[in-house]
């Protein structure tokens, strides 16, 4: 079982929960993620990324967008409240440019809705290894940004702000200040969170340039140990896993077309599930 | 009785649910033997002096002494004698090839020319145990005095339950480290509710807690801590890896990532351990797929064609590219299979996937095959038949073909070795990997093998740690 120690909402349907999981606060680095369940007979398994962590504290603290019926379920709890079951830390560690050795540069974080939150501790250990570190938040309007205080602790001037509709920074898309920077040159790698599509134009964005491109993908999955498949996406025309493979992958090189309508493959079912637990709070 | 008086006793048949009624429940297909008939069924064992059978049994449990208490109406020592060698005999009794182990072997099958009417041997031990378990009789087993020495055991399939409860009984501390949320690896994952009720897989666990093993769910080794601080930073002394073969095989053929092919790991947790069925009370979403191509034949085929049938396919296709001769499932498998409705394609196989513009699954391009040369494994090779391409109309795909071992520990235990196919290379003697105190057993080191061969491993395992933690000592 794993206290909520802490809660906040962020936004209408993003939370921020503190969690109590003393071994994974010790054990994960940057890129990595948990799978979670609130309730182990008969719910779901969910694969959610570490926002932060605190071992001294013992705590991990989770974003998550309220976008099926776990996670709104999730939404509901409140501090004092546990989860049944959070295991982890899984999947690779970012490889840190830097501190792998390939010298430390100029690496673009590019975050689009909550995958800002995943992209923090990535943010963090790039900064720590040396790097020029520019981060690139997206999202569809101002209310939702997400830790965009933490983010311009780590680039400062370097943060530039982008919303669909103007709300904040500026208006456009992820890839137009992205591209820009391509242009002029002074890019060494580029790492994309976010919804698959931002991550496919992200991809398609650097390419022409040559620029390396990382995309952490956050897929349907269960078991999160390379059991299922259920994660697989093609990678350069293999299929990977991504739970024990990635999640991180060479952007240029991903299936994008295919990880999108994979994506989809429960749709209805999820679609149903979420309607389902929505009418319960609502009483209905 | 005289042998001849054996002889004529004909065999008992296993009571099970009609097949058209049991292809749309979970329960249990194969409803266990009597008292009567398990002691007719015993009484046809000729008790022969040389215990051929014992040969075929994996961990060699004294066949002919069991039979003759069971017999005799005593199934308590009947079990007795059954425990002596044999940890989960309940499981066992289900789910063990019998026909390819100790029945093979059997004189009167021999005598009868035919295997299936061999002593059925795991249906009496089947019976034992479950008349023990439900009945509250089983005897309580007693642990030695504590040696002081801590135990981690990874993985809590059967190759580590057995481990587990062989160290707690010599006296150890015992943890044992689950990853899923629910204990039993393969046997609460993989083997359905209809072959293996998990009420027993449950027993079989508490009954680890009763011998004071301390289980650990929802904690990866590997990831949430290494092997090597089991050992540095948490003071184990020993450590049993039992991770299984938990990395499902693909065909590699064009549409294998489309929506509607799964892993049969993937098929059946969701729908065992996930519960998927209980649609609208589950959580993990449910598959409604009409019509199911299963490929391969294996018992995880079989296992994944008749789950299709329960969660409401209309038509089963089970695409086998050999002939029913040359099929690794158990015949019993097979045989249930048919009768509950599933199709069998032999001599054919997938070539590939087709799909819609949105990416589900919507038909199967397969080829016929004919039996060529025998090869290396003795089988006569499939050769297929060029141009003999015809397409089934499926909208699900279940991809049955094996599974490889788990990279998880290997990769993030520094100093252990594998072989090429990524197996754990322990001392055949005590199980014992390339680092000292660090053992494994069970398919991370057979590759995918059956529940008994990964209980046997776990046995000489936990032997092996004994011998370590006590010589270690003096």
């Amino acid at each position: 079982m794993n206290k909520i120690v802490s809660k906040k909402q962020l936004s209408d349907n993003v939370f921020q929960m503190e969690v109590e999981a003393a071994l994974i606060a010790n054990e994960r680095k940057a890129g990595q993620f948990i799978i979670l369940m609130i309730d182990e007979a008969l719910g779901e398994r969910i694969p959610l990324t570490i926002a932060d962590a605190d071992p001294a504290r013992g705590t991990i603290t989770l974003i998550f967008q309220t976008v099926g019926a776990t996670t709104l379920k999730l939404s509901k709890l409140n501090v004092g409240d546990a989860l049944a079951a959070v295991l982890g830390p899984l999947g690779r560690p970012t490889s840190i440019r830097g501190a792998n050795g390939e010298p430390a540069g100029h690496v673009v974080c590019v975050g689009g809705g909550i995958g800002v939150a995943p992209m923090h501790p990535i943010a963090q250990a790039l900064k720590a290894a040396g790097n020029k570190v520019t981060i690139i938040m997206g999202a569809r309007n101002k209310s939702l940004f997400v830790m965009e205080d933490e983010m311009r602790a780590i680039a400062g001037d370097d943060l530039i702000l982008i919303t669909d509709d103007g709300s904040s920074g500026r208006k456009g898309l992820v890839t137009e200040p992205l591209k820009e920077l391509c242009e002029a040159g002074a890019v060494d790698e580029v790492i994309a969170i976010g919804p698959p599509i931002m991550m496919k134009f992200v991809a398609l964005t650097t390419k022409p340039y040559g620029v390396k491109t990382v995309a952490s993908l956050n897929t349907i999955m269960i078991d999160g140990t390379g059991m299922c498949g259920g994660c697989r996406v093609s990678v350069g025309g293999a299929t990977k896993f991504v739970c024990v493979d990635g999640p991180e992958f060479d952007a240029h090189q991903v299936d994008w077309d295919q990880m999108l309508k994979r994506m989809g493959a429960f749709r209805p079912q999820e679609a149903a599930a979420k309607d389902h637990v929505c009418n319960l709070y609502k009483g209905i | 009785m005289t042998p001849k008086e054996r002889m004529a006793i004909a065999p008992q048949a296993m009571p099970e649910q009609d097949a058209q009624v049991r292809a749309h429940n979970m329960n249990e297909v194969a409803l266990g033997y009597t008292a009567e008939m398990a002691k007719t069924e015993a009484s046809r064992c000729l008790q022969c002096p040389t215990k051929p059978c014992m040969q075929g049994c994996p961990v060699a449990i004294d066949i002919p002494g069991f039979l003759a208490a069971a017999a005799e109406g005593d199934f308590a020592t009947a079990l007795k004698i059954i425990r002596k060698t044999s940890l989960l005999p309940a499981v066992c009794g289900r789910v063990c090839p019998q026909e390819k182990q100790c029945q093979k072997f059997c004189t009167m099958g021999k005598v009868l020319k035919d295997v299936d009417k061999a002593v059925a041997i795991g249906r009496v031990e089947r019976f034992c145990a479950d008349l023990a378990r439900e009945s509250g009789t089983e005897e309580p087993v007693t642990c030695a005095p504590k040696t002081g020495r801590k135990v981690a055991v990874i993985g809590s399939g059967p190759a580590s339950i057995t481990c587990a409860a062989d160290c707690a009984k010599a006296g150890h501390d015992v943890t044992m480290f689950e990853a899923f949320h629910k204990c039993g690896g393969v046997l609460v994952y993989g083997i359905p509710e209809f072959r293996l009720p998990k009420s027993i897989v449950r027993h079989e666990v508490e009954g680890l807690k009763k011998l004071g093993v301390t289980i650990e769910t929802n904690y990866c080794v590997g990831r949430t801590r290494k092997v090597a601080d089991l050992i540095r930073k948490d003071g184990f002394d020993a450590v049993f890896v039992g991770t299984g073969a938990g990395l499902p095989k693909f065909m590699d053929i064009p549409g294998e990532n489309l929506n509607g092919v799964f892993s049969a790991n993937e098929y059946l947790t969701r729908a065992n351990l996930m519960k998927a069925y209980l649609e609208g009370e589950a959580d993990t979403p449910f598959w409604h797929g009409k019509k199911v191509a299963v490929l391969g034949g294996g018992n995880v085929a079989m296992d994944a064609s008749r789950m299709a049938l329960r969660l409401g396919a209309e038509k089963v296709y089970l695409i086998y590219r050999r002939s029913l001769e040359e099929m690794p499932a158990r015949k019993e498998e097979v045989h249930h299979a048919k009768e509950e409705g599933v199709d069998f394609h032999l001599l054919e196989n997938a070539k590939r996937i087709l799909g819609d513009d949105k990416g589900f699954v919507n038909g199967l391009e397969c080829l016929r095959y004919e039996l060529g040369a025998p090869d290396a494994s003795g089988r006569r090779s499939p050769v297929p038949i060029a141009g003999s391409e015809f397409t089934l109309d499926v909208d699900t795909v279940v991809v049955a073909v094996g599974n490889a071992s788990n990279p998880l520990i290997p990769a993030t235990t520094e100093g252990l070795e594998v072989n090429r196919r990524g197996n754990i290379v322990v001392d055949p003697e005590t199980n014992m990997t390339s680092i000292p105190g660090v053992f494994a057993g069970g398919d991370i080191v057979l590759g995918a093998a059956t529940v008994i061969l990964a209980m046997g491993e776990g046995r000489r395992a936990a032997a092996g740690i004994n011998a370590y933690l006590m010589k270690d000592r003096s």
